[in-house]
């Protein structure tokens, strides 16, 4: 079977989704720029760290003045700590940077063909940076295509394939909804006639490569609001040790017998150790991945061909909850295929089947072709060659094709049509005709009634064969909060038939763009954030309208230009994988932050023995680690402290796993495993550095 | 009787009598708050100030009526005191020293109530009367009114207003404060308590000694200073003095007074936003935790001082025979959970973990229930953060009871959840590097410091109860501890009000199956957790060098 339905997903061409091992040389590679990343220009703009660096360049310079193994380690260890964080972001980037690379080479220079206004078909070369809007160019085969715009003249088929990373061909053509062409691809075969749309230096690919390589990336408020809470509890930590200090030397001003410590002398705690207790307090896990994460939602975006405008695309994905679903290509296969041959009293099915075969053998439509391939697989009719045989067309006029075979009439189409013809031509209708119709509708079929002169066979059931596994992917839906609901140009009757089946929520049946944007208006005065796809021009406005909307890369530039997001596979069943991703990212981030505060229980048990047991040797109760020095326990909670960023970038780039399920079960797992894992996690860590670092010298 | 048992039971019945005021009280301040109608007494109190009780307020009109009125009162509560001799009934006081009539004017406005003075020394009839006691009404009116004018944040749908201030105000104190405390009064005074304007008189006691007579309303005012979570005693010695707080059933219905309207404000909350759970769910979050801090209070109490000193009566020291240790200990517990200050035993008593918790129950930001609608509100700006971390963890911009918390409603909440630790632990610092703030230790070495770490707790959290020790009638105090109490109180009411504004302005979003449910056991815990957590982690270093020094020797 031939046809141009977008299959459900198929396996990705980029490898693994998210790829989730770390290559230690994307590391490596990285490690420059993150060296970069420590100017203080640029870090300032994550406080979490641009404090840790501050602390570092502090401790440096104690350790300088007062040299000692315990200060210098500590020293080298806040500097990784920054590094590290870096390195997150500089490796996020560099997956970007890779992708950057390969559309560069897509945007290298071409010239362009442009048709000048003085005479038809005269054309003059210029550069492609120099087209502006409303230019017209011409392209043949073998030329690459010099910017974005609409084919008005010509069909050709072009390789997309350094934009999408598909290598089959498509067909572009003039007019309809495979209009579109993107700068950068190339036509192989033919000649189309290209109008313009991009203004000069944004092209899609332009976009693509500043979305990709993150430039200008811009916070998104979930984001912003996390920074928010993130430089609060900053602010708390500060004071909380800065605030000690006078408590510290009112306490070993009380115990004069007590020496002084690395830790604690009469001034108070070291600037050292305070640095130290500062740089473990404040949320630095997670400030140092916070930006890696939200590039890496992009990145994932990108890797399943989907091209998010902006940040905020992506989050409003996870709050989506309402997603409108074309029934044509997403939930349907695409076209109705025959699913069963009723014949009328007196009429047997093979000679239905028969009838119905010979009337479809030239019909090249979809359903025409399914009409043969059905009668072959259930009655073992085979595609003949009739010779001799005239072949009638479909026409909006009369509603029916069929053939003349010498004789013999044999008609199929639209009852009504149908069965005029048939009484045209002194024929009567068996009432049975009647109701088998009817039930074919009521079941959400479409009746196809097949004659011959002067009477009626039977009916053929075309039915909409909804895609596999889509039920499934409902009800995972509904589980996680989401409303579906199908679009459909379908009587209700048809609509509802297919809702059914498929086990969406809700559909709007006779469809038109009209009612499709007032159903996006009516869903977010409630309060719902409403996805959809679309392609057609037509679309545009209800694309725009909603929350996020993904434009098909086969649509027309209008579409592409009025939703947040372009599918590369214009595949509308994405949609739902872009839920999923949106709602990843914010996960990432909150299972992260939860980790980031568990934590800082630990470190307490580590550092605050460590720094006043000395003074109040009760408070060595509380080093329930055992931890084998003051040194040792706060170099281990310094190092643990870094370490943990690096163990956790992995995680932060793939994303922490998703499993549709309701909010309950996921806020259960996410605690489990980031709360309770994080309150454990570092006593655990801890413990094993200070079993190896206490044989360095000066630890004891 | 077990003196174990006699507890459990006493707490029990303390817990069945606030269970069984939670619908009718929730339900009848539901009432209060959202009734159309005005009543005759309320109509001539608006002409009289000048307000139109219909018109709703936004919220920054609603913040300015709040500061004005309180600017008001702290003024003539100020001059109410400085004028002192020059009123009748003065008892022959003289005028209160600028420092701490400013100290205590902060205080009653505050809902504060800490005393650096006497009240039997320093405190003539009118100004108790008219001046405190007046505060300890209007002052609890203040805080629920800005609790209910949150709820309303939380309850109206795209609306710019939040209700009328004075309207909440008079309500709150006509039809909720002032019929509760006098039925409440006139029990006390059934069972002992003192009720008189009368002068000083002297009497010969048993043994032949004179005492003199110290005459006070102390009935009504004890039974508001409680209602209200204000706590400051007509006597020094507060609710351990036997005209406050005659007998043990007394001091049952003290302890149930100052915490039955902080514990069903959450019925009216849940009222308010249409869905009940959610009350439930917050009030057991502050049951849990009330519970939990009662049981290491007592625990620390009856046990921890080891067998020598319990056989010598070392827990009985600072606690009243009539009450002993169990009960005193709940009182401790439910004055500093509540923000009311009130005490019927001398906390520097206690051992260091048990002060250690009454400390940690301040610490807690007066949430547990609170202080009476600010413990509402100050819960409600913890859910919102708690529902932040939670919401995201849950894949959707997180929303609380169909309101989305971003980055605005982040950034109020988490700079009020900024105000109390700096005041506490700046108030501390500074006193314990200057030497005017170390001059008033009573002890040195950990307890002395856990003097210190109190007094700026219980002034910062509006609290108002005293570890004692600590000679804080010096200006340094009265003008620190004073600020401590200002900026802890208004700081957050402007910023609540403000989150309430910005949420009221929000659309709902429906809920989902993807919505966080908040009313569920888990949510309960995890609010409990983040509490619990975010005060440990701010406050252990201070409370390491404090009362965890001394209580691990």
């Amino acid at each position: 079977m031939s046809t141009q339905v977008l299959e459900a997903p198929a396996p990705k061409k980029n490898g693994p989704v998210g790829g989730g091992l770390l290559d230690p040389k994307q590391m490596i590679r990285s490690l420059p720029d993150a060296l970069r990343k420590l100017n203080p220009m640029t870090l300032w703009r994550n406080p979490v760290m641009f404090i840790v660096e501050i602390g570092a360049v502090f401790t440096t310079v104690l350790a300088i003045v007062d040299p000692s193994v315990f200060a210098w380690a500590i020293v080298v260890w806040l500097w990784l700590t920054v590094v590290f964080a870096n390195l997150a972001e500089a490796v996020a980037e560099g997956r970007g940077k890779a992708q950057a690379a390969t559309l560069r080479a897509a945007k290298r220079d071409t010239t362009a063909r442009r048709l000048t206004r003085r005479a038809p078909d005269e054309w003059e070369v210029v550069g492609a940076a120099e087209l502006s809007q409303g230019d017209v160019v011409v392209v043949e085969a073998g030329e690459v295509i010099p910017g974005d715009g609409d084919v008005i003249e010509g069909i050709a088929s072009v390789d997309e394939s350094a934009i999408t990373g598909e290598s089959a061909p498509v067909i572009r053509e003039s007019g309809g909804d495979r209009s579109a062409v993107t700068g950068g691809t190339k036509v192989l075969s033919d000649r189309i006639v290209v109008k313009i749309t991009q203004k000069p230096g944004e092209s899609f690919v332009d976009r693509m490569i500043a979305l990709v390589e993150g430039a200008n990336r811009q916070k998104t408020p979930n984001e912003i609001a996390l920074n928010i809470l993130l430089a609060a509890l900053t602010i708390i930590f500060l004071i909380a040790t800065a605030t000690m200090q006078p408590l510290a030397i009112y306490s070993k001003s009380v115990n004069p017998g007590v020496p002084d410590s690395l830790a604690l002398t009469a001034d108070g705690v070291t600037g050292i150790v305070l640095v130290s207790l500062i740089v473990c307090l404040i949320p630095t896990t997670i400030g140092a991945l916070l930006s890696a994460i939200g590039i890496a939602g992009m990145d994932r975006l990108v890797q399943r061909n989907v091209l998010a405008m902006s940040g905020r695309a992506v989050e409003a994905a996870g709050d989506v909850s309402t997603l409108l679903l074309d029934k044509t290509g997403t939930i349907t296969l695409g076209n109705r295929q025959a699913a069963e041959f009723v014949p009328v009293a007196g009429i047997t099915e093979a000679e239905l089947a028969e009838a119905a075969q010979v009337s479809s053998l030239a019909d090249e439509t979809p359903e025409g072709r399914s009409i043969v391939v059905f009668a072959k697989e259930r009655y073992g009719l085979r595609e003949r060659e009739i010779h001799g045989a005239e072949w009638v067309p479909f026409t909006a006029q009369t509603r029916m094709s069929g053939v003349n075979l010498g004789g013999r009439e044999v008609r199929k189409g639209a009852a009504t049509a149908v069965m005029k013809w048939v009484r045209d031509a002194g024929g009567h209708p068996t009432d049975d005709i009647g109701h088998i119709v009817d039930g074919v509708s009521a079941s959400g079929g479409t009746p196809l009634v097949v004659a011959e002169k002067g009477r009626v066979l039977g009916v053929i059931h075309l039915k909409d064969v909804v895609k596999q596994g889509m039920r499934e992917r409902f009800d995972e839906m509904r589980r996680m909060g989401i409303r579906t609901v199908m679009i459909t140009g379908d009587n209700p009757l048809t609509a509802k038939a297919i809702a059914d089946e498929a086990g969406v929520d809700d559909f709007l049946a006779e469809a038109t763009p009209e009612d499709k944007l007032a159903l996006i208006r009516k869903e977010q005065e409630g309060g719902r954030l409403v996805a959809m796809t679309g392609d057609g021009t037509n679309d545009a406005p209800a694309l725009a309208q909603s929350d996020v909307g993904v434009a098909m890369n086969t649509g027309t530039s209008a579409a592409k230009e009025a939703g947040n997001m372009v599918d590369l596979d214009s595949n509308p069943t994405k949609l739902i994988e872009i839920v999923e991703i949106g709602k990843q990212l914010l996960i990432t981030r909150g299972a992260l932050t939860t980790f980031s505060i568990a934590n800082d229980i630990a470190k307490y048990f580590a550092i605050i023995p460590a720094m006043f047991a000395a003074v109040y040797p009760g408070l060595d109760t509380l080093n329930i680690m055992r931890l084998s020095s003051p040194q040792s326990a706060i170099l281990s909670a310094v190092i643990f402290n870094a370490l943990v960023i690096v163990a956790l970038i992995p995680l932060a780039l793939r994303g922490v796993r998703y499993r549709p399920s309701s909010a309950s079960k996921l806020l259960s797992r996410n605690l489990y495993v980031y709360g309770l894992g994080g309150i454990v996690a570092p006593f655990v860590g801890i413990k094993i550095i200070d079993l190896i670092i206490q044989f360095l010298p000066g630890m004891s | 009787m077990s003196s174990t048992l006699a507890g459990i039971l006493f707490i029990a019945s303390l817990l069945l009598a606030l269970a069984l005021c939670y619908k009718p009280l929730g339900d009848y301040m539901y009432r209060v708050y959202t009734g159309t109608r005005h009543l005759a007494v309320e109509r001539v109190l608006y002409r009289l100030v000048g307000v139109k009780p219909d018109v709703e307020q936004r919220w920054g009109v609603y913040a300015r009526s709040v500061l004005a009125f309180s600017a008001l009162s702290l003024l003539f509560l100020y001059a109410l005191q400085r004028l002192q001799s020059h009123l009748f009934l003065s008892l022959g006081m003289g005028p209160v020293e600028p420092s701490l009539a400013w100290n205590t004017a902060v205080s009653f406005v505050s809902n504060t109530n800490w005393q650096a003075y006497s009240g039997e020394s320093t405190m003539g009839h009118v100004v108790q009367t008219a001046g405190l006691a007046v505060q300890n009404f209007v002052s609890a009116a203040v805080g629920m009114a800005v609790a209910i004018a949150l709820v309303r944040g939380f309850a109206r749908k795209r609306s710019d207003t939040l209700g009328n201030f004075w309207v909440d105000l008079v309500r709150g104190t006509i039809r909720i404060l002032l019929p509760i405390s006098f039925v409440a009064a006139l029990v006390l005074v059934a069972g002992g308590a003192i009720q008189t304007f009368a002068d000083h008189s002297t009497w010969t006691t048993l043994t032949g000694g004179e005492q003199t007579f110290t005459p006070a309303a102390a009935a009504s005012q004890e039974v508001i200073k409680l209602l209200g979570t204000n706590g400051g005693g007509i006597f020094n010695a507060n609710s351990a003095h036997p005209f406050e707080n005659p007998t043990s059933w007394t001091n049952l219905l003290e302890i149930f007074l100052l915490t039955v309207i902080a514990a069903c404000l959450p019925r009216t909350f849940g009222r308010m936003v249409g869905d009940n759970r959610q009350g439930y769910a917050i009030v057991s979050v502050i049951a849990i935790i009330a519970i939990i801090s009662i049981g290491v209070t007592n625990w620390s109490e009856l046990s921890a001082n080891g067998t020598v000193p319990q056989a010598i009566g070392q827990a009985m020291e600072g606690r009243e025979a009539r009450f002993g240790v169990s009960n005193s200990g709940l009182f401790a517990t439910a004055t500093t959970l509540t923000s009311t200050g009130a005490v019927d035993s001398f906390h520097d008593s206690y051992s260091a973990i048990g002060g250690g918790m009454l400390i940690f129950n301040m610490l807690l930001g007066e949430v547990a229930p609170g202080g009476v609608g600010a413990g509402l509100y100050g819960i409600l700006v913890l859910a919102v953060i708690t529902v932040f971390v939670a919401g995201l963890m849950v894949g959707r911009t997180p929303e609380y009871l169909g309101k989305k918390i971003g980055a605005r409603e982040i950034k109020l909440a988490s700079t009020y959840f900024l105000v109390m630790p700096v005041l506490v632990l700046v108030g501390t610092a500074v006193a314990m590097a200057t030497s005017n703030g170390r001059a008033a230790m009573l002890n040195t070495g950990p307890h002395g410091l856990s003097e210190i770490l109190y007094a700026y707790t219980s002034a910062s959290n509006n609290n108002g109860s005293a570890f004692g020790g600590v000679s804080v009638n010096t200006p340094f105090y009265n003008t620190t501890l004073g600020l401590c109490m200002l900026f802890g109180r208004f700081v957050p009411i402007v910023l609540v009000l403000a989150l309430a504004g910005s949420l009221a302005e929000q659309g709902p979003v429906p809920a989902s199956a993807g919505t966080l449910p908040t009313y569920r056991p888990q949510f309960v815990g995890m609010l409990v957790g983040v509490t619990v957590i975010l005060v440990a982690l701010t406050f252990l270093p201070a409370l390491a060098l404090g009362p965890l020094a001394e209580g691990l020797l």
